[in-house]
């Protein structure tokens, strides 16, 4: 599954574009139609602005799931930032330091069916986050 | 990629491209801000009927062009939110409260048509 994902740099604005374009192609190769297109864009948009806002520079990695004949999309984000040291208060809606509408993490939790997160202050955030077809 | 920014009378109408960056979003606000100025324009209709995602950095900016243009004297629709768009939106927690919008250019520029007038009998 690792072996055929796909990477996206993110370092500017540009790659959350190109990001979210790569996300919505893979998901369209997946098999999702319609608004679960949008929605998953939309999530990876909103993780990927938080690299470039809070991390400056990280990746995208964009893999198709298989959980067991259900097929899916799992998207990966990571950085090497400075961390989140209170992850359940930047999980709460409207809770920011980056100045925006504290809607990334918690916004791109409710779009997706999974959502994990690991982080480790001075060390960076790991994403996780996945999308099952009806 | 700049957004274009077209004169329609006094009307202002911005079409955003697909897949717009921050910095065109941000360079679409500054620019209008200036060109109401100029051009003495009494409305500005931005029509996002291209866009496959709005998402809150998106919402915030069209936000914040609105009451931009509302603080220089003119009044922002925006059109053309794609049904996949506002059903998403809804879930990230998104919306444009205070803010006109209309279903599309149309429809918008009569809404800004309607508003003017309204004021015009209002203050005669």
């Amino acid at each position: 599954m690792a072996a055929d994902a796909t990477h996206v740099a993110i370092a500017h604005d540009s790659d959350i574009v190109e990001a979210r374009r790569k996300g919505r192609e893979l998901a369209q190769r997946i098999g999702f139609a319609g608004s679960e297109l949008t929605i998953i864009a939309t999530a990876i948009s909103e993780i990927a602005r938080n690299i470039v806002v809070y991390a400056d520079r990280g990746e995208i990695s964009l893999s198709e799931a298989d959980n067991g004949g259900r097929r899916g999309i799992v998207v990966v984000a990571r950085d090497e930032g400075p961390g989140i040291p209170d992850i359940e208060r930047a999980m709460r809606d409207g809770y920011s330091t980056g100045n925006s509408l504290g809607l990334g993490l918690p916004g791109a939790r409710r779009l997706m069916d999974d959502f994990e997160i690991m982080s480790t202050v001075g060390q960076g955030t790991i994403v996780t986050m996945r999308k099952w077809k009806r | 990629m700049a957004i274009p920014i077209l004169k329609q009378g006094d009307v202002l109408i911005a079409s955003l491209q697909a897949d717009p960056t921050d910095n065109d979003l941000i360079q679409l606000r500054d620019e209008l801000a200036e060109r109401i100025g100029r051009l003495r324009s009494i409305g500005v209709v931005i029509d996002v009927s291209a866009l496959d995602v709005m998402d809150s950095f998106a919402t915030r900016t069209l936000r914040g062009i609105a009451q931009t243009t509302r603080l220089r004297g003119a009044d922002t629709v925006i059109v053309g939110v794609q049904p996949e768009v506002a059903f998403s939106m809804v879930q990230l927690g998104l919306t444009l409260d205070g803010i006109a919008t209309a279903l599309d250019l149309e429809e918008g520029c009569a809404r800004l048509r309607q508003r003017v007038d309204d004021e015009a009998s209002r203050g005669s």
